[in-house]
């Protein structure tokens, strides 16, 4: 990783655990949106800092912890 | 389905002249030759083998086309001795390549496996052969003694049925049905992390792959690559039915125009359509038929090689009424755990189904996209996507159908039986949640 790179996380859902609550996509619709069936689609875009704290809420508070926060090394 | 296998050039399919009957080991060594294997370990005839395997090209043919040596070179750095499974579920109801080679040169299958695990160290090889298969599963079983009767084997092998469903084949779901009897695909975050069994990691290679390993071990890479193209060298099997005089299992080059296949069955010169790859492939326009038989040229014109399956759709048939009865099916044959696909995929035959009966609603078309869309990528395994490809292809190729359908006059064609193969559907197998 160069010094013009750093680490950011993205929105991921595991699709079998998921049972459609949509926590999610109220707490982070700027990532989550949700399909007709009340599903989530999730932007895979890094998540920027100031929404950090939504994404790990919308992570913990999944009751089927079908929210996943993954590591992305992105350029500057 | 009934299929019977087409006398032609052939490298897999060879057999004695006017056979017919299955081979058995002797008939097995007397068309293609011994097959030497190390009787230990050996690290030199392993990178010999690895590196012919590369070299020939050999993409795999259980519908993903990913180079086998590179599957090879993973599975033998492990810590752990690995599991080899063998995939001959073949849940694709049009295909029967991998039933077919099974039930008339078994032993070409398992000198492949045989050679694969020694490369990669497995102890132990599982032939997954779908419950519902018919003999396929007793040839192996004979074979195998056969082969232990001779003194051949020094691994372990088995046979294993697991349900005869459209996903359990579907890689994950094979190792998942290993560990836990039940055969439903696993959310894979890295794809790059070996499935295991136990606490094996496990190799999953389909059928056919294997047997052409099996004849690269004998004659090598350049001996493999007399046939085919240079990016998609060997010969392939092809499961060729729908509107055609000689239904059945064909081994080709890869290259071959697809025009010639269908000559080779006796295709029907007309044909509104031809379905490729599989319930999960891709309608192909017959202005097309030119194309080479390869993965790069196949995509190239919106179709996929798939598990090898063409089916011919007559002029009289329906094309949107042959996708709808797909898409039908498809839903039946989800897994039944993403919510995309258990609610899309019905939602999107609901919609085929009344554009095909001429009672579409204003915004049936545009719905039908958008639900495509809505539903691509979001499974854990890729069931939705190719029910997605198909329907898209469907919708370019029959536009002109799907214009009078929708405007409530149903093509001519729209009443004719189906030409599509379909198995009797169970109940989805599903415990937990």
């Amino acid at each position: 990783m160069s010094a013009r790179q750093r680490v950011a996380i993205r929105v991921r859902v595991d699709p079998i655990a998921c049972d459609a609550y949509g926590y999610c996509a109220e707490l982070l619709p700027e990532r989550v949106t949700l399909d007709e069936w009340g599903y989530p689609i999730v932007d895979g875009t890094p998540v920027p800092a100031e929404l950090v704290e939504l994404a790990t809420r919308a992570a913990t508070d999944c009751p089927r912890r079908a929210v996943l926060l993954e590591r992305v090394v992105v350029g500057r | 389905m009934t299929c019977t296998t087409m006398e032609l050039t052939e490298r897999l399919l060879s057999r004695p002249s006017g056979a017919v009957a299955r081979t058995d080991l002797a008939g097995h060594v007397a068309i293609h030759g011994a097959l030497s294997l190390p009787k230990r370990d050996d690290r030199s005839w392993s990178d010999g083998v690895l590196r012919a395997v590369a070299e020939s090209g050999l993409l795999g043919r259980g519908g993903a086309g990913f180079p086998s040596a590179i599957k090879w070179d993973a599975a033998r750095r492990g810590a752990r001795r690995p599991l080899l499974v063998v995939n001959a579920m073949e849940g694709e109801p049009a295909s029967a390549k991998d039933r077919v080679l099974l039930s008339y040169s078994p032993h070409l299958v398992l000198d492949g496996a045989d050679v694969a695990a020694a490369v990669i160290g497995a102890s132990e090889v599982v032939i997954c052969v779908a419950d519902d298969s018919g003999p396929t599963a007793a040839s192996v079983d004979a074979a195998i003694a056969e082969r232990t009767r001779a003194g051949r084997s020094r691994r372990r092998f088995s046979v294993a049925r697991p349900p005869g469903r459209y996903v359990s084949g579907e890689e994950s779901a094979l190792v998942a049905w290993l560990n836990t009897r039940q055969a439903l695909p696993t959310m894979r975050i890295d794809k790059s992390v070996a499935l295991t069994v136990g606490r094996r990691p496990t190799l999953v290679h389909n059928a056919e792959t294997l047997s052409h390993v099996a004849l690269i071990a004998r004659h090598g890479a350049a001996w493999f690559r007399q046939a085919g193209t240079f990016e998609a060298p060997g010969t392939t099997l092809v499961t060729v039915t729908g509107a055609v005089r000689s239904p059945g299992v064909v081994e080709v080059a890869l290259g071959t125009p697809v025009a010639d296949i269908l000559v080779r069955a006796g295709a029907d010169a007309q044909l509104s359509g031809v379905l490729m790859g599989g319930y999960g492939g891709a309608w192909l326009d017959p202005a097309h038929l030119a194309t080479p038989y390869a993965p790069a040229p196949l995509a190239a014109v919106g179709a996929t090689q798939g598990v090898g399956i063409i089916v011919a759709l007559p002029t009289g048939s329906c094309g949107i009424a042959e996708t709808a009865r797909i898409a039908r099916y498809m839903a039946g044959e989800s897994a039944g755990q993403c919510g995309p696909c258990v609610f899309g995929l019905p939602a999107i035959a609901d919609d085929l189904e009344l554009l095909w009966a001429g009672r579409a609603d204003a915004d049936l078309l545009p719905r039908i996209h958008h639900r495509a869309d809505t539903v691509e990528g979001r499974g854990a395994c890729r069931h939705p996507d190719g029910v997605v490809r198909l329907v898209r292809s469907a919708m370019a190729l029959f536009a002109d159908d799907v214009r009078a359908h929708a405007a409530g006059r149903p093509c001519p064609g729209h009443a004719a039986p189906s030409v599509m193969p379909f198995p009797a559907t169970p109940a989805i197998r599903r415990s937990g949640s």
